[in-house]
């Protein structure tokens, strides 16, 4: 079935929801997911950061529908017309969700582990406003270790339950992980009894933000001064397929494969996690790549040669490339305005370094 | 009392002992069940409520027969009647007088629902702090079963209904439709998204109808009297009578049943009613719904923008949108006169809706504690005039964005209340000292009756 989002139509399978659907088209479509996980049975639908606005339902009824919809748990039908980026409600509604995320949160990023390889940042920086309009006290919570490996840091929790959908799906069975409502809600001890398993570390890896981290890898370094590698091992547990990262010829982290979205590939064990830190474990496959996140893959390739994903995506000249050649005639084509091109493009031949320099800056201001 | 106004809920209730089978059974009740198992088949019973017209009374208002029609049939896949009594929105007590006075006359419409949808196994959700209703009703219930009006063959028509009552855990959000399914398969009490709907997917993914006490309890009445009597009451789309819960500053605050029409003046300075607002003092503004719905000034209340009397009823309560009007919600009739802070009382449901937002959707969850915050503030002197169109925006913001209505809801009366009181808002921070004195009443140009 056919499907249009931002203009661009494609063909796609009954069954796929838009945000697949825009996932395919590419990143300067795809719309922020900040709950939804591909790999995760039943999530998504709950942070909202991916709303869009569907201005026809069907080929058969192209009634819009009325209020904008989770593009992660929407299915597609055969016609559907979709704005993302081009509709203005949708990127107003995106900035009061980032506004409402970052409320209660600690943005501590100068001392999180999280920084640089995390979505929240992302997010914000690509769909936020600078400033903050909430001038109560934050909820805190106390720092919770989470058997030897693992730390939790309530704090900075934004509630997408992945942790629990991971714990629920890939290490037991189990339904609930998150106590008491509302904003005072907590990751809690359910958790903490499942993390006794062989695959609890990847709870680690599917945390969009620095809620959940890896203390054999704690304040060991920032992940942009780190080298990371794709390597595997005989694993009676699981697939061997990791990411190992490098701070010279030491081996500080473990993780899963992720796509570019952020999601892992395999699922990965505890040993293979937290115990086989030497090059010697493993046999080396070459230089991971990094296609998302800016920060990272600005270290590894040089801060020259590439632009950041976030300012990629936001460029007007990318914006058109995208639709070049594409037959809009019969679209409804509504434009962003010139002026908030304006605002959001970084001044011509900005570095990737400039890049990372405005996120901390802008994380030093908060 | 006039005689002539129709009860179809509370014929009944003023009889002594009518809580019990015997006395109930007496006075004409489980007929709709003989009539129905006997005489008609399930089509034939959703046929009727079809044609009453009756609409959902659990606050959003959706007509019962079509609800009933959307329920899928798929073969050899068990259906279920959810019935939802977790009643826990401020200013809605209609479903608790009416399950304690009268437990079996929401038993029998449960019987004839169940049939009706081919329910062989149906459910009572109750809200938590009612324990005491809980065990009302499962008196009724073993006394039910044990005439032979549940359990296995009923009335020797070879139909089976087991009937459960399950109490809630105390959260608000559990009267939400799928978090009651939610929490009555044992889990904790999330809004589900939807689509899939509960007629496609609801109790253990089966399908399944989800109706309020009220709802239910009228089908007794619509099976032996037919759908177009009921539809002979009311007004327009408004059919039938409704539950009102009066409350506030009114003479007689209580649980009324009204035939929807009724105007809103007569509903409330009738003698038959709620006989007007408390000896010298005058009208200032009304919740006509439950908490939920948008607040109005009480001019605006009793006559529509174009000058007519505005009616109790689902039109005419709504009549305007929301610049000019409000909804009929579940029936939670709050009246505040002239002493009443509406700043307070806005953050006071404000407070109620930080507490119990669920958590999932971002919106919600970090929206509500934060227009909590700025109201509270302001309700103590230490707003400033920004915090004012900060509310009005942060509510926009959860509106329509949220996985459930509780979002709506929380946004609904602090929008509202911004858009008919702004001044009484401004006052309390331009005069912070004179507005937080204990028993402050503002004085400014407000339309009182
Ligand atoms: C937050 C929230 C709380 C609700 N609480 C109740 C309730 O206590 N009782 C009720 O009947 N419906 C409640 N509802 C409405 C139900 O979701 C549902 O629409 C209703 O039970 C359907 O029954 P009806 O069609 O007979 O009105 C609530 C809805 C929301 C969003
Ligand atoms: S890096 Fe991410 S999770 Fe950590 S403090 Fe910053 S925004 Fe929060
Ligand atoms: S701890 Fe991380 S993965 Fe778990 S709910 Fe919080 S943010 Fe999501
Ligand atoms: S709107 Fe509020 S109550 Fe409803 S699902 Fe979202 S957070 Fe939960
Ligand atoms: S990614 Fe769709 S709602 Fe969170």
């Amino acid at each position: 079935m056919k499907v249009t989002i931002d203009n661009i139509t494609i063909e796609v399978e009954p069954g796929t929801t838009i945000l697949q659907a825009a996932r395919k088209i590419g990143p300067e479509v795809a719309p922020p997911a900040m709950c939804y996980y591909e790999p995760l049975k039943a999530s998504g639908g709950k942070c909202r950061a991916c709303l869009v606005k569907v201005t026809a339902g069907s080929e058969k009824d192209p009634r819009p529908m009325p209020k904008l919809v989770p593009s992660c748990i929407t299915q597609v039908q055969d016609g559907m017309i979709v704005e993302n980026t081009v509709n203005e409600q949708v990127l107003e509604t995106r900035k009061g969700i980032v506004e409402f995320l970052l409320l209660n949160h600690p943005l501590d990023c100068p001392i999180c582990d999280q920084a640089g390889e995390c979505h929240l940042q992302d997010f914000s920086f690509q769909h936020g406003v600078q400033q903050t309009r909430y001038e109560e006290e934050r909820r805190t919570f106390e720092k919770q270790d989470l058997g030897p490996n693992i730390q939790l840091h309530m704090t900075r929790c934004i509630l997408c339950y992945r942790c629990v959908f991971t714990a629920d799906q890939i290490t037991g069975n189990r339904v609930h992980g998150v106590l008491n409502r509302g904003d005072h809600a907590e990751i809690s001890t359910y958790i903490e009894k499942a993390i006794d398993n062989d695959f609890s570390g990847n709870v680690i890896d599917v945390c969009p933000v620095g809620a959940l981290t890896d203390k054999t890898y704690r304040f060991k370094n920032r992940v942009w001064f780190t080298k990371p590698v794709d390597a595997h091992c005989d694993c009676e547990k699981c697939s061997g397929k990791v990411t190992l990262w490098y701070r010279g010829d030491e081996v500080i982290r473990v993780t899963a494969r992720k796509n570019q979205w952020g999601e892992v590939l395999e699922f990965i064990c505890n040993t293979c996690r937290f115990e086989r830190k030497n090059t010697a474990d493993w046999t080396i496959e070459g230089p991971t790549k990094v296609a998302r996140h800016s920060v990272i893959s600005a270290n590894k390739y040089g801060a020259n040669k590439i632009v950041p994903e976030f300012a990629r995506r936001l460029a007007a000249s990318q914006y058109k490339d995208v639709h070049e050649g594409r037959d809009t005639s019969q679209l409804n084509i509504k434009q962003l305005p010139e002026e908030r091109f304006k605002q959001l493009i970084p001044p011509a031949g900005e570095s990737a370094v400039a890049g990372i320099r405005s996120i901390q800056n802008w994380a030093d201001d908060k | 009392m006039t005689s002539e106004r129709p009860k179809i809920l509370t014929d009944k209730t003023h009889i002594p002992g009518i809580e019990t089978f015997d006395v109930y059974r007496k006075n004409g009740g489980y007929s709709a069940v003989e009539k129905a198992l006997k005489t008609m088949t399930p089509d034939e019973v959703v046929e009727e409520v079809k044609k009453s017209g009756v609409r959902g009374r659990g606050g959003a208002g959706f007509p019962m027969g079509m609800k009933w029609s959307f329920l899928a049939k798929p073969e050899g896949v068990p259906r279920y009647l959810v019935c939802n009594g977790d009643e826990s929105e401020p200013g809605t007590f209609k479903d608790h007088w009416l399950m304690k006075t009268i437990p079996h006359l929401l038993i029998e419409g449960m019987i004839v629902s169940s049939y009706a949808l081919g329910a062989n196994t149906s459910y009572i959700y109750v809200r938590g702090e009612l324990m005491y209703v809980v065990r009302i009703l499962e008196k009724a219930i073993a006394e039910a079963k044990a005439a032979g009006f549940l359990g296995k063959n009923i009335l020797g028509s070879g139909y089976d209904l087991e009937l459960y009552v399950q109490p809630g855990g105390g959260a608000y959000i559990c009267g939400e439709e799928t978090a009651l399914l939610e929490s009555l398969e044992g889990k904790r009490g999330n809004p589900r998204n939807k689509p899939p709907f509960p007629a496609v997917k609801g109790l253990y993914q089966c399908p399944t109808v989800v109706n309020n006490v009220e709802s239910i309890a009228t089908t007794s009445w619509i099976v032996n009297n037919g759908g177009d009597a009921y539809a002979a009451i009311g007004i327009g789309r408004s059919t039938g009578t409704k539950l009102i819960s009066a409350s506030g500053h009114l003479k007689k605050p209580g649980v009324y049943e009204i035939p929807l029409g009724l105007p809103v003046q007569e509903f409330i300075y009738s003698d038959e009613w709620c006989g007007g607002i408390r000896d010298g003092h005058h009208l200032k503004a009304v919740v006509a719904g439950g908490s939920s719905v948008p607040i109005l000034p009480a001019a605006m209340l009793l006559k529509t923008a174009s000058g007519e009397d505005r009616l109790m009823s689902y039109e005419s309560l709504s009549d305007g949108g929301f610049a000019t009007g409000t909804m009929m919600g579940s029936g939670g009739f709050i009246a505040m006169d002239e002493t009443a802070c509406v700043v307070k009382n806005t953050w006071n449901f404000s407070r109620f809706y930080h507490h119990e937002s669920c958590g999932q959707c971002s919106p919600c969850r970090e929206g509500t504690g934060w227009m909590e915050k700025v109201l509270h503030r302001i309700e103590h002197g230490h707003g400033s005039m920004h915090d004012i169109d900060l509310l009005v925006d942060v509510a926009k913001k959860i509106e329509g964005n949220t996985i459930c209505p509780l979002g709506d809801a929380a946004a609904w009366p602090v929008a509202s209340a911004i858009r008919h009181f702004r001044d009484e808002f401004e006052w309390h921070i331009t005069h912070p000292q004179e507005a937080t004195r204990p028993g402050a009443i503002f004085k400014g140009h407000m339309e009182l009756v």
